[in-house]
């Protein structure tokens, strides 16, 4: 459900972290019809032009904190609300060049009542 | 006493999602369609809810809506996430905990029912029924498919609620489980996935032959079936059409009711679910409580259409409406 809608239409943007490590951002939905407590989140996966990012090397922001994907395992007192639109960062050994980009964005979801554990594609081509 | 109309606002998820309709508008249609009672998914419409309590002016915000739309709030449906720890299931005195908590947010909305979801353990139900008493409200366990009233799971839930003397357990039976046709939006869905029509065709003749599941699968296979056709195929394991007049055994513990429908059309028909036999079966068992419409068309049709909940939902309280008053004669 809602396959389509992940990713924000026209979100990319150049990130810098305080770190001065870069990459690209987008504006993401969770593929639910709830929301989700953030330990529930199995995994994020990103490509920028068809290159899979490490898992380490994604970010999601929200409600002015950032985790990796490992930390947000453990994060018990936030959640990424129905609808509410947070930020997936993809750090990238260079910065992006400007221009269209390919950006893929993946979800699994730990749902305790369902027998599989979904994850959800959306792609889209995105101008930075 | 009659069937009264309701809706569950997960059946706007599509506008809510996007921003297209919040609170006041969904509960203001509800109104205009004359559903007077209103499910809802905590999480799904209160922001920050469970992880944070839900905040006071968001709970003032919903009874002053209520009261403006003469509304009637009956639902509070809870999650549970028994899962919340990674490798590990949340002990069992902690789930008692939660579903504590999801009962003190159905006080705050005034829903006099709660609804839990059919995984959760009775035993677990059964440990929070006396803060439900105290509290005035019920849990109700959603009989939903694959899971049916003659199924060993839902057998034991009775059992148990019995046992206990309880009379804050009962059942929300979901009426998808009397799928009696496969829906229409699934099969153009699925072949717009890439399922060939003739391996679609099969599936839908196999489905109304009432052909075991497994034996569906293995024909598909067969027919060189792969990826959306076995996807297809596996529908049928988690679908099935029930007898209606199941229900009827349970009547004393049914207390809510969600009216799951994937499409009605332009001549005000569900093309997969009996809701005519539903109505005459909920009639003859002395059922006064709530039909909550359940739209569950979007995620079929997203890919190819707008999503039109408010029309979805417009037809089926029509039916509904139609449906309920020509059994009161």
């Amino acid at each position: 459900m809602f396959d389509n809608k992940v990713i924000v239409e026209d979100s990319l943007a150049a990130e810098t972290l305080t770190d001065g490590s870069v990459g690209v951002s987008v504006l993401a939905r969770l593929p639910y019809y709830r929301g989700l407590g953030l330990s529930m989140i199995e995994n994020i996966a990103v490509t920028v032009d068809g290159k899979e990012i490490e898992r380490s090397k994604v970010r999601f922001a929200a409600h002015g904190n950032m985790w990796t994907l490992d930390e947000m395992e453990t994060e018990y007192g936030d959640r990424w609300n129905f609808g509410e639109k947070a930020k997936v960062i993809a750090l990238t050994d260079e910065p992006v060049a400007s221009g269209e980009h390919e950006i893929s964005v993946a979800i699994t979801m730990r749902v305790s009542y369902l027998p599989f554990v979904p994850t959800t594609r959306d792609i889209k081509t995105l101008s930075l | 006493m009659s069937i009264k109309r309701g809706v569950s606002l997960y059946s706007f998820q599509h506008e809510t999602f996007l921003g297209k309709m919040n609170l006041e508008d969904c509960i203001r249609t509800c109104a205009e369609l004359g559903a007077n009672g209103i499910e809802v998914i905590g999480e799904q419409s209160f922001w920050g809810y469970p992880e944070q309590p839900a905040r006071e002016e968001d709970i003032q915000h919903w009874h002053a809506l209520m009261e403006k739309y003469g509304t009637t709030p009956v639902a509070h449906d809870f999650m549970l996430d028994y899962k919340r720890y990674k490798g590990r299931l949340m002990p069992f005195n902690e789930q008692v905990e939660s579903i504590k908590r999801d009962i003190d947010f159905a006080k705050r909305l005034g829903t006099p029912f709660l609804r839990a979801l059919v995984s959760i353990d009775p035993d677990v139900l059964v440990a929070a029924a006396p803060y439900a008493e105290e509290a005035g409200v019920k849990l109700l366990l959603e009989v939903h498919a694959p899971l049916h009233f003659d199924h060993p799971w839902i057998l034991r839930h009775a059992e148990a609620y019995d046992k206990s003397g309880s009379d804050a357990l009962g059942f929300l039976p979901d009426m998808g489980m009397f799928l009696e046709k496969f829906p229409p939006v699934w099969k153009a869905r699925f072949i717009r996935n890439g399922v060939p029509q003739k391996i679609a065709d099969y599936i839908e003749k196999a489905y109304e032959d009432r052909v075991l599941s497994e034996y569906v699968i293995q024909n598909v296979r067969d027919m060189g079936g792969v990826g959306p056709a076995l996807g297809m195929a596996e529908t049928l394991r988690h679908n099935a059409a029930y007898e209606p007049k199941r229900m009827l055994a349970h009547m004393d513990r049914i207390h809510n009711i969600h009216g799951k429908f994937y499409q009605i059309t332009e001549d005000l028909v569900e093309p997969s679910i009996p809701y005519d036999q539903i109505v005459k079966v909920l009639t003859e068992g002395g059922y006064n409580g709530y039909i909550c419409s359940e739209y569950e068309g979007n995620r079929w049709i997203e890919d190819a259409e707008e999503v039109d909940s408010v029309t979805q939902v417009s037809r089926q309280q029509k039916m509904l409406e139609t449906l309920i008053s020509q059994q009161g004669k």
